[in-house]
């Protein structure tokens, strides 16, 4: 990894902010019993998995995890450079089930635009919520989140990097110069 | 990747891409929704010049599947008349709007061709005895969903390879994803020169036939002058046909494989075409994600160089 | 008057630096001290000069075709290519089988003046290969070459007839040989190329046996005989045979052949589509050394044009046939690097020679045609744009070593390289 600008959050406040998360959906939810996690390819899926892992400890209750791929459902595909698609799978029905979509990183709001989209050729939800671990701000669509992580105020220039445990190694939220790539 | 034009040249690496996009494909189609808005917008025009409507649907249903227009063009033995050129076809359907063209013709090259005059990625449906690269991709794709990989997997091709475009890019792709492929055919029937080819030649369909994972019929072609390869029909079917004894002395595990339409009772039995081991309707159904996998690279997602 | 001045000039005794001098329709002076001022200059430093080109084999189109060429647009491609006569091949529509469209022929170029047009005659009527053409008119209209070009006479009792017919009129059959069982609607070498492409393939057989056959004939009946657009080394053997039997046998070779195999079909361009088809690189090899050693004895161009939409369809469905006329020189010169001598032997006196033209082909000397061509052999170029009618030339934007820079047509300037 080059040189990081700042680290926002460590592994440590990833994990509290995991756990906070899932004690808001178990809140709202009374229960986590008919609530469907999914999550957002790439990072949204081991976030959502955690979140699912939390709610096991804490509920005891067992839910169902997704993930969904929005390749498909972008509008934005010939300016990116090739894309490949990943796994779309659910292993429920979700219809007439809230389902909550997770991801990393809540921008501009085109990402879960397009996942609405997809969950909407998966099934009718009986409501679809957000719940995500970073809000930078600078929305360019009436997209707002139910659950948030942290709130972190961004520059466009800059850029926010999360990593997975999975995925990089370990949990973490860092801000980088856009240049600096 | 601007063109589908043929499998030669195609690393490991492009048809595996192809293949894993083919996969999702598979997925979606399995849907209550079938369908996805990726192309929304974008018209797919098929330009036709030989009569195949399997193929045609196929590239239709999947342009459709990724919510694109489809514009058909197929003048089969229909109203066009014999003056308008190949060029004039396409620049008239470039000017109605057409995004993209999937060209079939009797002719070699006529997709590169069309590909020289219009500014508009084109996907070869086949041409003559040259290409069919969807049909080697889908080919590839029901093998690696089948089998898991074709790594290994000794794929016989049988009938008149000399006249067949799905045998070229077969061998091609196959041979390229790692399988043994042997052409299965008399001397007739088989390419003059065939120096270089990633491939081993064998005459004698019986002698081959217990050392295949696969088997892959060629339907002998009336059109492209497959009946002067061979004496007489009968004599053909006894040789090479797959009949209900040749099919019972198949590897137990064997599969059996045929681009269609299928000549029952000529290069295979109708015992053999209705059994569980063809996986001909897979064939078919993964024509589909195939097609919609090319069209997504071609179309939606390129790559940078657009 | 015209002066040519500073050139390496191909005289009846060599090659000489020397200013020639032409007035009226002769050559008065090479290598006196020319005029201080002369109407016309031509600064021929480092330059080639020698008699003007003379092609054995080209299809003007006229009468019939005319949208693809005429004699007018043809002879024009002919001057600029440094011909200053060449033979029109009989195929048009109708066929020259009959003697006033020979004269037709002879006569429009005349007219058009730009270059001799010497009409060759068809074998047979209708180049139907079934009855022989009105042999004795073609004669008086002033044919000396007989071929059913475009065609095979595959007839070898007609063959023999004709040559028969033809003996002691001092006259050459030429034979387009191609065995149409062996040929199979071939668009091209039938070979590795062919099989990967998965196209018809058109085997040197088809060529090598029609030959053979033919010379059998020619030693039978001791007839002039021609062969048309070598294209194998099989052939260029039967040849070398034939001649080293004595017999009366010439040949030419076109200029594509001496550059393209039948690897560039690959781009599945009409350009290059032609028949004889591009064949392998050992054939090329073998061409290549038979021109410059004299078993081939001359270059011919079977310029054949065809317009844009004619050319504008797949590979298999396009008319066969290249132009020619003006990149013979630049294409002849890149592929083999042949020196002076040979060259005008090759493009100039054994073209004349057989043809039977007394004009043209002539060493430069006091008192020879001015019928001339000046020629850069270390000039650099690369067509774009053809006088010809038709653009269907498969050296479009390939550098070429060898330009023409002024051709000279009965003592009046008909070509002048303008930059």
């Amino acid at each position: 990894m080059t040189a990081t600008r700042a680290v926002v959050m460590d592994a440590d406040d990833v994990r509290r902010a995991i756990h906070r998360l899932a004690h808001e959906i178990i809140e709202r939810h009374h229960g986590a019993a008919r609530v469907v996690l999914v999550g957002i390819h790439t990072r949204g899926v081991p976030l959502a998995a955690a979140i699912a892992k939390a709610i096991q400890e804490f509920e005891g209750v067992d839910v169902p995890v997704g993930e969904l791929d929005i390749g498909l459902y972008r509008d934005d595909l010939d300016r990116r450079a090739a894309t490949n698609l990943f796994r779309t799978a659910v292993p429920v029905d979700i219809t007439d089930r809230p389902v909550v979509l997770v991801d990393d990183v809540l921008y501009t709001g085109r990402t879960i635009r397009a996942a609405l989209d997809a969950l909407s050729d998966l099934g009718r939800a009986e409501a679809v919520e957000l719940a995500v671990l970073v809000d930078r701000g600078h929305r360019q669509l009436p997209i707002r989140p139910d659950y948030v992580g942290k709130n972190l105020p961004t520059s466009l220039g800059e850029r926010v990097v999360v990593g997975a445990a999975e995925i990089d190694g370990e949990w973490g939220v860092w801000i980088r110069d856009e240049e600096g790539t | 990747m601007r063109h589908l034009l043929t499998i030669e040249g195609m690393s490991r690496a492009d048809l595996e891409d192809l293949l894993d996009l083919a996969d999702e494909f598979v997925d979606v189609l399995d849907r209550p929704i079938p369908k996805v808005p990726t192309l929304r917008g974008a018209t797919v025009a098929t330009l036709f010049f030989e009569p195949s409507t399997r193929t045609r649907l196929s590239f239709e249903r999947a342009a459709r599947a990724l919510s694109a227009d489809v514009l058909t063009f197929a003048p089969g033995t229909s109203s066009v008349t014999k003056g308008e050129s190949l060029k004039d076809t396409a620049l008239t359907l470039r000017a109605m709007g057409a995004d993209l063209m999937v060209v079939r013709h009797s002719a070699t090259g006529a997709a590169h061709r069309v590909a020289q005059w219009v500014d508009v990625p084109v996907i070869n449906g086949g041409d003559g005895a040259h290409q069919h690269p969807t049909q080697a991709i889908l080919d590839a794709l029901t093998l690696r969903r089948h089998f898991g990989k074709l790594d290994g997997l000794h794929v016989g091709i049988v009938g008149d390879i000399r006249h067949s475009r799905v045998a070229r890019s077969g061998l091609q792709a196959f041979s390229t994803l790692g399988a043994r492929v042997t052409l299965i055919a008399p001397p007739t029937l088989l390419p003059l020169d065939m120096t270089d080819w990633p491939v081993e030649v064998a005459n004698d369909f019986d002698e081959v036939l217990p050392h295949l994972d696969v088997v892959y019929l060629l339907r002998i072609q009336q059109e492209r002058g497959g009946t002067t390869g061979f004496t007489s029909l009968p004599e053909y079917v006894r040789r090479f046909g797959l009949d209900d004894s040749r099919f019972a002395r198949l590897r137990p595990e064997a599969v059996v494989m045929h681009p269609g339409p299928m000549n029952r009772g000529v290069e295979i039995s109708p015992h053999v075409a209705d059994s569980s081991r063809t996986l001909i309707l897979d064939q078919v159904r993964n024509g589909v994600a195939a097609r919609m996998a090319v069209l997504f690279r071609l179309l939606a997602s390129p790559g940078a160089e657009r | 008057m015209i002066v040519i001045r500073g050139g390496s000039v191909f005289t009846p005794d060599g090659i000489v630096t020397a200013d020639v001098v032409v007035d009226g329709d002769r050559v008065v002076s090479v290598g006196d001290p020319p005029p201080p001022t002369a109407l016309i200059e031509i600064d021929a430093t480092g330059c080639w000069v020698g008699p003007g080109l003379v092609d054995l084999h080209v299809h003007l189109r006229e009468p019939g075709q005319e949208w693809k060429e005429d004699i007018a647009s043809g002879s024009r491609a002919a001057a600029a290519g440094g011909f200053t006569a060449v033979v029109a091949m009989p195929n048009t529509v109708p066929v020259i089988d009959e003697g006033h469209r020979a004269r037709f022929v002879g006569e429009r170029g005349l007219k058009v003046g730009l270059c001799d047009v010497v009409p060759a005659g068809a074998l047979t009527l209708g180049r139907e290969g079934q009855h022989l053409a009105h042999l004795d008119e073609l004669i008086e209209a002033g044919a000396r070459i007989f071929t059913d070009d475009g065609d095979t006479l595959v007839d070898a009792g007609l063959l023999r007839r004709a040559m028969e017919y033809l003996a002691g009129r001092d006259c050459v059959i030429a034979q387009h040989a191609e065995d149409p069982g062996l040929a199979e609607d071939g668009h091209m070498h039938g070979g590795s190329v062919s099989s990967r492409l998965g196209m018809r393939g058109l085997p040197a057989l088809a060529e090598e046996t029609i030959v053979a056959r033919d010379l059998a004939l020619v030693e039978l009946t001791g007839a002039p005989y021609h062969v048309q657009h070598v294209s194998t080394a099989g052939t260029v053997e039967l040849i070398r045979q034939a001649k080293g039997a004595g017999l009366p046998v010439t040949a030419e070779v076109a200029p594509h052949h001496l550059v393209f195999d039948h690897r560039e079909v690959e781009s599945m361009d009409p350009n290059f589509k032609m028949y004889p088809p591009l064949r392998t690189p050992d054939d090329v090899a073998e061409l290549r050394k038979a021109v410059l050693d004299g078993t081939i004895d001359a270059v011919a161009t079977d310029h054949a044009p065809h317009a844009d939409h004619e050319q504008e369809v797949p590979f298999e469905e396009a008319p066969r046939g290249v132009i020619g006329l003006e990149t013979a020189v630049g294409a002849t010169i890149t592929a083999t690097d042949i020196d002076q001598r040979r060259f005008f032997e090759r493009l100039s006196i054994n073209p004349a020679r057989i043809a039977r033209l007394g004009e043209h082909g002539v060493p430069v000397t006091e008192g020879s045609p001015a019928n001339l061509v000046v020629i850069d052999p270390t000039a650099v170029w690369t067509p774009e744009r053809f006088h010809s009618r038709s653009q269907n030339s498969p050296f479009l934007g390939r550098k070429l070593t060898g330009k023409v820079r002024a051709t000279i047509l009965r003592g009046r300037l008909t070509h002048r390289e303008t930059e």
